[in-house]
């Protein structure tokens, strides 16, 4: 009996989170956003998915095996990366688009740093960013959905996002515009997997509840855009709600801001973080002449992140001023 | 929720079968003593008890046989009456040889003549000092750090509140537990007495809510008792850390580096004040304590056991462990420590002993991903994932600056860790390597000086220009 014992370092007991569950989760939460996407742009949207995610695995495997390094995909971080890329893909864009996406996402954003956790911008993020300055004319032709109106090439002539900054520029009214509804469910132009508002939120909620994503960070980033647009319209309250359900602020304030190794860990880094983000959303779509600013502003905080994690990192317990 | 009193930091470990849930129902039952009781010399902090009866001698139950072996130190007592059968080094549970005394029980369970102390109410902070180190009692939370030392209050500090801790935030454990639930009035006296003797007004007993049958049987033996209260405290470990408890029950800060003491608080666990109460009114020294035996055993159950009982009869008497034991821990699973040979005796800071699964073995790291878990777990408020990068890649200026000698060792950012980490551990190892450090620089400082000293001596004439 005595020899089956073995001795350990106590703690003798751990959480049952693991980070292949958190990065399951995190798949789950995406999962209605991708259906969504299938729904609203069909069989071609799937097929990027696959090819994203197939393309983000194999190419870990194949660096790790290369390089001699444990193999690591089965903690599920590359679904997850493959997942996000893909959603940031227009449907109509040619398969290859996914592949190179993913390549530079996985080998050059994330394993060249050193695997997961050491990489300081969002991998996914990143290579769309690279995708778009690269291929704008793929990436940026959004298409309708098979619900819409159909037109002659099947790209639609003018996304929310543009409609709306007509309206805030006080050159259109918002009755012209996409309905709320269409907006919320995700009968509108878009990259596939973000125009889906119901399933991102779904998602998201999912995230908070299963203890993956912290809320601090989607809710200080959605809420300083909406504010910030109430300030700015003169508190024209349906605009603001509709900039918040256009283009890819959901997905990237729950699914793309969220993610671990890029974003601060103390609660006040974390909001300090969401704002930051939401101010440059809202500046790039406010006065920029580009109509979307999420994943400009979340890589950008990104790279600010190790600036905040310096300067709000919690006071060792005791070294406060003593309490009367 | 924030009203309630909270430490920062802190989890919610989850516990395997035979846990709090079922062992908080079984009463405490007395161990009949064994055929042989291995007596350890040290098992406390500080320096061993020096043996006071030789081989062949005939001792007495509660018969001092270790007299301490220095201000911080503890005397032993024979938990039975027999003969000395041998004084010899035995392995204790953090794999150690230490000296023991062997002791053939003669099962007459002869008493030594015992002395209950005649006005205990009127006893004065030095008598009371005086009966719990003559009675061996240290700290029986599992600290074992030794009762009159730290009863001993400095000039320049006040000693205001007594905090009680019967938090038991460990999970498994309910020794506690069953202690406050049978002997509410032994520990409501033993509080007395101390507040009596040190002069002090206000005792808090902090319990987690969820024993609220402890609570109520606290609360009925104190019913009318001016100055002692009992507190209801969230759920949460490390709730029974001593900054913590004194933190959520006074609301006070205990400053890095410093003792309890700062905030005019000291910290006893239940257990301790039964001990003393018995010292003060029956006059008998600490020669048993009550062990959860907990997890994978037949029976789990809450023993009365003899220090020295070796834990073999104690896995006896709950029916054995079960085949797919991996772990043994002595204490509890966050703090415990890992043994493997049950012929080791159970001392006086054993709180628990534990059968666990191979998920108690570590499992195998993976990266960090950076989520913070760690930092949010943390009742220190540190870093841990910072500190465990700066510690692996050896640099232990950066850690000493992070504050790393400031972690309780607890536990929580370990248990949390999705890849797995081995904190802990890391910080055991870097906290003694940056001591080390440390005294290496006070050494190094030492010197410097007294070379200068010298110099100055030397040549006082000249001296002056040379100071730079």
């Amino acid at each position: 009996m005595q020899k089956q014992l073995a001795i350990t370092s106590c703690p003798h007991i751990r959480s049952r989170k693991t980070t292949q569950r958190i990065m399951q989760d995190v798949c789950i939460a995406l999962a209605p956003a991708g259906i969504a996407g299938i729904v609203f742009f069909g069989a071609r949207a799937a097929a990027i998915i696959a090819v994203s995610v197939i393309t983000c695995v194999l190419t870990e495997l194949v660096y790790e095996k290369m390089m001699g390094q444990r193999v690591t995909i089965g903690d599920w971080s590359a679904v997850v990366t493959g997942l996000l890329l893909a959603y940031n893909i227009p449907a109509t864009a040619p398969l290859w688009i996914p592949m190179v996406g993913g390549v530079i996402a996985i080998l050059l954003v994330k394993m060249l740093f050193g695997g997961i956790g050491s990489n300081f911008m969002n991998p996914a993020l990143t290579a769309r960013a690279v995708l778009f300055v690269s291929w704008g004319g793929i990436m940026g032709s959004y298409p309708v959905t098979r619900f819409m109106e159909q037109t002659a090439d099947g790209l639609s002539g003018a996304t929310p996002l543009a409609e709306l900054a007509r309206v805030f520029a006080g050159q259109a009214t918002l009755a012209e515009g996409t309905g709320l509804w269409d907006l919320f469910i995700g009968n509108c132009p878009g990259v596939l997997g973000e125009t889906c508002k119901l399933a991102i939120l779904l998602g998201g909620v999912w995230l908070i509840l299963r203890d993956v994503a912290d809320w601090k960070i989607p809710v200080s980033m959605i809420g300083t855009v909406f504010v910030l647009y109430l300030l700015t319209s003169g508190f024209n309250f349906g605009l603001s709600l509709r900039e918040v359900l256009s283009g890819g602020l959901l997905l990237g304030a729950f699914f793309m801001a969220t993610d671990y190794a890029t974003s601060p860990q103390s609660n006040l880094g974390r909001v300090i973080f969401g704002v930051g983000c939401g101010l440059i959303v809202f500046v790039i779509r406010a006065y920029a002449n580009y109509p979307e600013g999420c994943s400009f502003a979340i890589l950008f905080m990104n790279v600010v992140t190790p600036l905040i994690d310096r300067y709000t990192m919690p006071k060792c317990f005791g070294e406060v001023k003593q309490h009367g | 929720m924030f009203a309630k009193r909270m430490f920062p930091g802190g989890i919610h470990p989850h516990e395997g079968r035979n846990g709090k849930k079922v062992n908080r129902a079984n009463p405490i039952q007395e161990l009949p003593a064994p055929q042989r009781l291995i007596v350890p010399l040290a098992q406390h902090i500080g320096a061993p008890a020096k043996a006071v009866v030789a081989k062949g001698d005939r001792v007495l139950m509660g018969q001092m046989i270790g007299e301490p072996g220095g201000f911080v130190s503890a005397a032993v007592h024979a938990p039975c009456s027999g003969r000395v059968a041998d004084i010899t080094l035995c392995k204790n549970f953090a794999g150690a040889e230490v000296p023991c005394i062997i002791i053939e029980n003669d099962f007459k369970d002869e008493w030594v003549e015992l002395h209950p102390a005649q006005r205990p109410e009127t006893l004065t902070a030095d008598e009371m000092r005086t009966i719990i180190r003559n009675a061996g009692i240290v700290g029986m939370g599992g600290a074992t750090f030794p009762t009159p030392v730290k009863l001993t209050i400095a000039k320049d500090k006040t000693f205001e509140k007594l905090v009680i801790n019967g938090a038991e935030c460990e999970p498994y454990l309910t020794a506690d537990h069953r202690l406050m639930l049978e002997k509410p009035g032994a520990i409501i006296d033993g509080i007395q007495l101390l507040m009596h003797a040190f002069g002090v007004s206000e005792a808090l007993v902090g319990v987690e809510e969820n024993k609220e049958d402890a609570i109520q049987a606290l609360r009925d033996a104190a019913r009318g008792v001016e100055g002692i209260s009992i507190r209801p405290l969230p759920v949460r470990y490390p709730q029974g850390g001593e900054k913590q408890l004194i933190y959520a029950l006074t609301r006070r800060v205990v400053p890095a580096g410093a003792l309890p003491i700062e905030t005019g608080c000291v910290v006893l666990n239940v257990g301790t004040v039964f001990a003393i109460h018995e010292a003060v009114r029956q006059g008998m020294p600490l020669i048993h304590r009550i062990t959860t035996v907990g997890g994978l055993v037949n029976n789990p159950g809450n023993y009365l056991v003899r220090i020295g009982t070796p834990v073999r009869a104690l896995l006896n008497a709950c029916g054995g462990i079960q085949p797919h034991v991996r772990t043994m821990i002595s204490g509890g699973p966050m703090m415990g420590t890992a043994f493997t040979d049950v012929d080791i005796p159970v001392t006086k800071g054993c709180s628990g002993i534990l059968a666990l699964d191979k998920s108690a073995i570590d499992v195998d790291e993976s990266a960090c991903i950076r989520c913070g878990r760690c930092l949010r777990a943390c009742p220190m408020h540190l870093q841990p994932a910072q500190m465990d990068r700066l510690i692996r890649a050896e640099r232990f200026d950066e850690v000493d600056k992070l504050g790393v000698l400031n972690c309780i060792e607890c536990g929580a950012c370990t248990y949390v860790c999705p890849a797995k980490r081995l904190l802990t551990q890391s910080f055991r190892a870097g906290k003694r390597i940056v001591n080390i450090r440390r005294k290496k620089v006070r050494d190094r400082e030492a010197a410097e000086r007294a070379a200068e000293e010298a110099k100055k001596q030397q040549a006082p004439a000249d001296g002056k220009g040379k100071e730079e």
